[in-house]
């Protein structure tokens, strides 16, 4: 079973790059849907019952000219609001209450101006520490750098593919990019790094073993390795799936945030980083 | 040939065990009716252990995070852009000092009080467990701190307030007395502040002069002697704890002589019942996911995915054990990191399990087959395993670098997933590798 997996080098370029592409495009028309912690002010999570759902929203309406207010879980009521001084808060909850005496305030958030530009930073920090560090152990471990910059670039083509679904989930689903959306990004870096090294290791241990051009080696080594790749994205996969049906709202963002990096990083690691390295270590042993 | 080790087994089973008591509910009613009644709750002891210094106290509980249990996030922002370096240092510490003492004051369980502090901007960050209604919390808290020197009224037991107070104070220290060697506390008026405290001692000669911080008394010493010249000293603070009482002295003085302004910037309110919910969908999504992994393991791998079950199930038991010795405070997305980390410990077993079906293709006997593929899949296990770890690391920020995250979410992600590699390396290679040995002979040529 050795398929020639190298000969379709380009199909997956364009494949990724349509992905990629389709994905910018959105963040330009439609931007990043960043979340309160980002954008600073205040949201309000109402549980209300049924059937006085659509009385609680439209009274909401009435008494907070400048609110935002949605509908969310089917329970759920989402007020927001630019700022809210603590007596308005009470005055809301008074509010709601009267209409539906059985409603309470579930969750309440507010974050001030200064918080959204520190967070950024914090993860322009970590992303950069991470991508780093995990150059320099497989740069180090594998003895080439190609294998460190094929690595690299899978993970950041995992990561654009991520930003670039939430940009689109956010503008057709509603999808906010969290706190906890950043932590899917340096998941995500891990994940895509973590099939990236399995595939490559499998190269190195060819190439000591049996030798043969990079083409050979990389087609089998893809050959070898795709079984595991799938089932082991399969068990993933089958985890995180459960979590975006049944984990609940809080969480339903956040796995299928980490959904998509995982998709995305079984799927860079043979068609992305194998390719990008053998062409990288032509280009390589050429200028030596 | 490898025959399987018995010593190796008895570990596991000893680990498991002790797993299993740990992750025992604390209480357990025992209620047996026939044939012998029994009615006892067995209480499990926790573990309390010392050495020398070190003591370890742990009640062995499941710690929740704030987004589980319910309760309030507040992140202030201390006003500190005018004062030098060392005042700013100061004043943060008194500044965290006096939160403290009015956050105990307003009867929380387990509050946490942290300072964080980014490109020059200082933060408190405030996590008060159980509290949704955070008005009053929050008047409390940003209250900006007011000491006030009193004279005593003995007859009608009251306390008159004097004209000096805490912007008369340049800085409180401790110190020893140079005789005793006692520690003592020595304060620094301000010229002005000399003046005021001079004319204080001069009237309460022999009698006791109240501190008063935010309306509460923290010391009255009895004034000896008419001071002169603006410097004081409060001694004569006793007992075995001295030291200490004098190092908190020192900084409830300087919280009234450094005062900072404090706003609240963010605030995250979760409702009791929102944290009920999201633990039970959270954990009914994890069972199903787990049993799906299961299904997935046997339908491909037979019998070596059975045993890999069993291993997963081990891994669970371990960690949970884990959670609850160091303790960690489970947040929702600390169970999505710990959900993430048995994909990983799968893909160990996985990466091991293809390598075998590689040697049977060789026509390899099936010991001979499981024991080099142990060998060859472990330079991939620790080579990806790693660079897993390394970014949980460095989103766990163990040693709180200002630069990264320092708080809740993501380094409880970070610290379950962890957890989850370290104890996946265990269970997917030493564990099944063992198991395996135990389970899986020659004579079944039918794997």
């Amino acid at each position: 079973m050795n398929f020639n997996w190298m000969k379709y080098k380009i199909v997956y370029a364009i494949m990724s790059a349509v992905f990629v592409g389709v994905g910018v495009l959105s963040l330009a028309m439609w931007g990043l849907p960043l979340g309160l912690e980002f954008t600073g002010g205040a949201e309000i999570d109402y549980k209300v019952s049924l059937d006085k759902r659509s009385d609680v929203m439209s009274s909401l309406e009435e008494i907070a000219e400048n609110a935002i207010v949605q509908s969310s879980a089917n329970d759920h009521i989402i007020v927001k609001l630019p700022e809210v001084a603590q007596e308005e808060r009470g005055q809301l909850l008074e509010k709601v209450v009267s209409v539906d005496s059985s409603a309470k305030e579930v969750q309440f958030q507010q974050v001030g101006p200064s918080i959204g530009p520190e967070l950024i930073k914090k993860t322009f920090f970590a992303i950069a520490i991470v991508a780093g560090s995990i150059f320099l152990w497989v740069a180090v471990q594998f003895r080439r750098i190609p294998f460190g910059v094929a690595a690299i670039f899978a993970m950041v083509h995992d990561t654009m593919v991520l930003i670039g679904v939430f940009s689109l989930l956010g503008h057709f689903y509603n999808a906010q990019v969290d706190f906890l959306f950043v932590t899917a990004v340096l998941t995500t870096l891990s994940f895509s790094v973590h099939d990236t090294i399995v595939v490559f290791d499998r190269i190195r241990e060819l190439s000591k073993k049996h030798g043969g051009s990079l083409e050979e080696l990389a087609n089998r080594a893809v050959s070898e390795t795709m079984r595991r790749s799938i089932i082991n994205s399969m068990t993933i996969i089958v985890v995180l799936l459960s979590l975006v049906v049944w984990g609940g709202e809080s969480i339903r963002w956040f796995a299928t945030a980490l959904l998509v990096g995982a998709i995305s990083g079984t799927y860079s690691s043979p068609f992305i980083a194998v390719p990008l390295y053998i062409t990288l270590e032509k280009l390589f042993r050429r200028s030596e | 040939m490898q025959v399987p080790s018995r010593k190796r087994l008895f570990i596991i089973l000893v680990l498991s065990f002790l797993a299993f008591f740990i992750i025992l509910p604390r209480e357990l009613s025992l209620n047996i009716d026939t044939p012998i009644s029994i009615h006892q709750t067995l209480v499990k002891p926790g573990i309390h252990i010392s050495f020398g210094n070190v003591e370890i106290h742990r009640d062995l509980d499941i710690k929740l995070g704030l987004d589980l249990r319910g309760g309030s996030h507040l992140a202030f922002e201390a006003q500190t852009e005018d004062l030098s370096e060392p005042e700013r240092e100061t004043a943060l510490t008194s500044l965290i000092e006096v939160i403290s003492q009015r956050v105990n004051l307003y009867g929380v369980s387990e509050p946490s009080i942290t300072l964080a502090t980014f490109e020059g901007v200082d933060r408190v960050i405030v996590d008060l467990p159980g509290v949704s209604d955070t008005k009053e919390a929050i008047d409390l808290i940003g209250k900006t701190a007011q000491l006030v020197f009193a004279e005593v009224d003995t007859e009608n037991e009251s306390l008159i307030p004097t004209d000096l107070t805490g912007a008369d104070i340049k800085q409180a220290q401790v110190g020893f007395d140079n005789v005793s060697a006692e520690p003592i506390v020595s304060i620094e008026f301000t010229d002005e502040g000399a003046a005021k405290f001079e004319a204080v001692t001069e009237r309460n000669v022999g009698k006791n002069v109240a501190i008063v911080l935010d309306d509460q008394v923290i010391s009255a010493p009895i004034v000896n002697e008419k001071i002169i010249g603006g410097k004081a000293q409060i001694s004569g603070l006793g007992g075995e704890d001295a030291l200490d009482q004098a190092q908190l002295l020192a900084v409830q003085i300087n919280a009234g002589a450094l005062p900072v302004s404090i706003n609240l910037v963010q605030e995250s309110v979760i409702g009791p019942t929102l944290g009920e919910t999201s633990i039970q969908q959270s954990v009914r999504a994890g069972v199903i996911g787990l049993i799906a992994v299961m299904i997935i393991m046997v339908v491909f791998y037979r019998k070596l995915g059975l045993v890999a079950s069993l291993a997963l199930l081990l891994f669970g038991l371990y960690t949970l054990a884990i959670y609850k010795l160091v303790p960690v405070v489970l947040t929702l997305p600390g169970i999505a990191g710990f959900l993430l980390s048995v994909g990983m410990a799968v893909d160990s077993n996985i990466l091991i399990f293809e390598r075998f079906r590689e040697e049977r293709a060789k026509g390899a006997s099936i010991t001979f087959s499981l024991e080099t593929a142990f060998g060859r899949a472990w330079d991939s296990i620790r080579d990806a395993n790693i660079a897993t770890l390394t970014a949980a690391f460095i989103l766990a920020n163990p040693f709180g670098w200002a630069f990264l995250h320092t708080s809740g979410p993501v380094r409880g992600f970070a610290i379950t997933l962890a957890i989850g590699v370290g104890i996946s390396l265990f269970t997917g290679v030493y564990v099944s590798r063992n198991l395996l040995r135990y389970f899986i002979r020659d004579k079944e040529e039918n794997i």
